[in-house]
């Protein structure tokens, strides 16, 4: 019997490891390409480890487009990301607060106005807002990929932070209320401390999709020199360009690394964020 | 700074209902300018020959009837359907059954479960989208693993009947998260039902069927209506891979509604495109919503 468990845990091992493996292949063959020399790639695609290592491709990739070094396009896309996700954090927490904690009269309304958000895909708003950012005068700058998002347009971060204030204690509000807080202190001094693991989490979240962001880059920049890395790397798949799939592998590595280091040190709060609340990873 | 009731500025703004509001309001004005004007103005282009260089000229239903008489967007609109039809239950799928798996938690789950959602974090960027390109391409990596166990490859991404298969792989692969939300939602299942059910003299397999699918329907049903969605609006993976090639058979909706916009200058036809879009996808949420009460536990434990 005590064999038979034992052989059983062997085989439940071996079988969801090997299944993980398999998993990850495609993400560790190309960081292991991108260590190869260029031209060997595809001859020994078969051998996961490089005969012979080298960071040529990085020095190559790195040159980047027309004079414009990927240096720029990580500048780019951490300028984009940094200053939207600073946006979306503060406005989703204050309208989180007001959602979850201030009665008037607008609020059932507004709620349901933020589910809709929700349900709402960018790619339905893809060409009304163009066409709206058009209007204002916005393409070609970074503007449509960073103002709206510093008023609290994705539902689903408002959705975190309405819930997590929900799960604070309202003693704390009334003892505050009593020593003298106005319901912008009270937001301040006892709500924003209190809510720091949901915008750990909200901040994770929204970096790595601003970061990941392809379409709304594909729309509204233009200028190579404005080009965040997600539209720098289709660079790589034009026609036009040469094929130096070591260069590519090189710089697609680079730009996942910012989310490989979230996911290996914070885990934690991204396994929260998706099993509370249906956050997509 | 004081009003006719009385009260100073300070003690107006300290009103409950006007604190509301005034932290409301990043929301509000966000609603209003990014989602109401802009859906407004495009209703408005949806009515009109528009090419975005030109003033709009109204031609009224005329986008509309296009529409339905356009093979492309028929075809546009088959692919969708087929794509987002098979890959969300393939990805619900593994994700039960992975799920399933790592609910027995010994010292490597943590392990385990990294391995499985790591493909899912990553999976919607251009770099994974690349790397499918050249796995899938004729002298890609599938092709020479596949040679190297005597398998004759195919080019996969130039057949029709393969290429849309690439798609879908890409996308099921990436179950990581649904994955974790059904982890979470088993762990909350009692362990007193099982104990039950065992000294009633059910195995496993049965269990699985009478007790944990149906108090997982809710979950399941609410992953189904996001993932769907989700998967009806694909955008990067086939703009970037495969560009709606070979034959249109990978010409997905909102690739096709990009094309007319921004590359062949009907943006007015586009705006009517993302219109019914929105009607298509509403619809399939209200057509799960009715089915709910056919097969979602709605009971408490």
């Amino acid at each position: 019997m005590r064999a038979k468990r034992t052989a059983g845990t062997i085989i439940y091992h071996i079988l969801v490891l090997a299944f993980g493996l398999i998993m990850i292949y495609p993400l560790v063959w190309m960081i292991m390409s991108s260590f190869k020399e260029t031209d060997t790639i595809f001859m020994t695609a078969a051998n996961l480890i490089p005969t012979h290592f080298t960071l040529q491709n990085y020095l190559t990739g790195w040159k980047g487009f027309a004079g414009v070094s990927f240096a720029r396009f990580f500048r780019n896309s951490l300028f984009i990301s940094v200053v939207a996700t600073i946006g979306t954090v503060i406005s989703s927490s204050i309208v989180g607060y007001s959602f979850a904690r201030l009665k008037f009269k607008l609020r059932p309304v507004l709620f349901a106005a933020m589910l809709v958000t929700m349900m709402l895909p960018a790619q339905v708003l893809m060409i009304p807002q163009y066409l709206w950012y058009q209007r204002l005068g916005w393409v070609n700058t970074y503007l449509p990929l960073i103002v709206p998002y510093w008023f609290a347009i994705q539902g689903f971060f408002v959705y975190l932070m309405t819930n997590f204030v929900e799960g604070i204690p309202r003693d704390l509000d009334e003892a505050a209320k009593i020593d003298g807080c106005s319901y912008y202190t009270i937001y301040t001094r006892i709500i924003l401390p209190l809510t720091v693991p949901a915008i750990i989490t909200a901040s994770i979240f929204s970096f790595m999709w601003r970061w990941d962001d392809f379409l709304a880059a594909l729309l509204y920049v233009n200028k190579t020199e404005m080009y965040p890395v997600s539209l720098a790397l289709k660079l790589f798949c034009d026609p036009s360009s040469s094929s130096d799939y070591g260069a590519m592998f090189a710089m697609a590595t680079l730009s996942i690394l910012p989310a490989l280091i979230i996911f290996f040190t914070l885990q934690r709060y991204l396994v929260e964020g998706i099993s509370t609340s249906g956050l997509k990873g | 700074m004081e009003n006719k009731k009385g009260k100073t500025f300070k003690e107006w703004l300290n009103q409950e209902h006007v604190a509301g509001y005034i932290c409301a309001l990043p929301f509000i004005i966000g609603f209003l300018a990014f989602m109401v004007v802009p859906m407004c103005i495009s209703l408005y282009y949806s009515f009109c020959d528009y090419d975005i260089l030109n003033p709009p000229v109204f031609t009224g239903l005329k986008n509309f009837q296009r529409m339905f008489t356009d093979t492309r967007w028929l075809t546009a609109l088959r692919v969708t359907f087929y794509f987002a039809f098979v890959s969300t239950p393939l990805r619900l799928i593994f994700a039960m059954i992975v799920a399933l798996l790592l609910f027995r938690s010994t010292k490597m789950t943590g392990v385990y479960r990294a391995m499985y959602y790591l493909p899912s974090m990553i999976g919607g960027s251009v770099a994974v989208a690349i790397l499918w390109k050249r796995m899938f391409a004729v002298d890609g990596t599938v092709n020479i693993l596949l040679d190297k166990v005597g398998i004759r490859g195919l080019a996969w991404l130039g057949l029709p009947s393969t290429a849309i298969w690439t798609l879908i792989i890409l996308a099921v692969w990436q179950f990581g998260s649904s994955m974790l939300i059904f982890l979470s939602s088993l762990k909350q299942i009692p362990a007193r039902l099982y104990e039950a059910a065992s000294i009633d003299g059910s195995n496993k397999w049965q269990q699985f069927w009478k007790i944990t699918l149906p108090l997982m329907t809710p979950t399941i049903f609410f992953n189904l209506v996001m993932q769907l969605i989700n998967g009806f609006l694909a955008f990067t993976q086939c703009y970037i891979i495969t560009q709606g090639k070979p034959l249109d058979s990978t010409l997905f909706y909102t690739v096709y509604m990009y094309q007319q916009s921004f590359e062949f200058s009907s943006t007015g036809y586009g705006a009517a495109m993302a219109w019914i879009m929105l009607a298509i996808v509403a619809l399939i949420t209200w057509i799960l919503f009715a089915t709910k009460k056919f097969w979602v536990y709605d009971g408490g434990l």
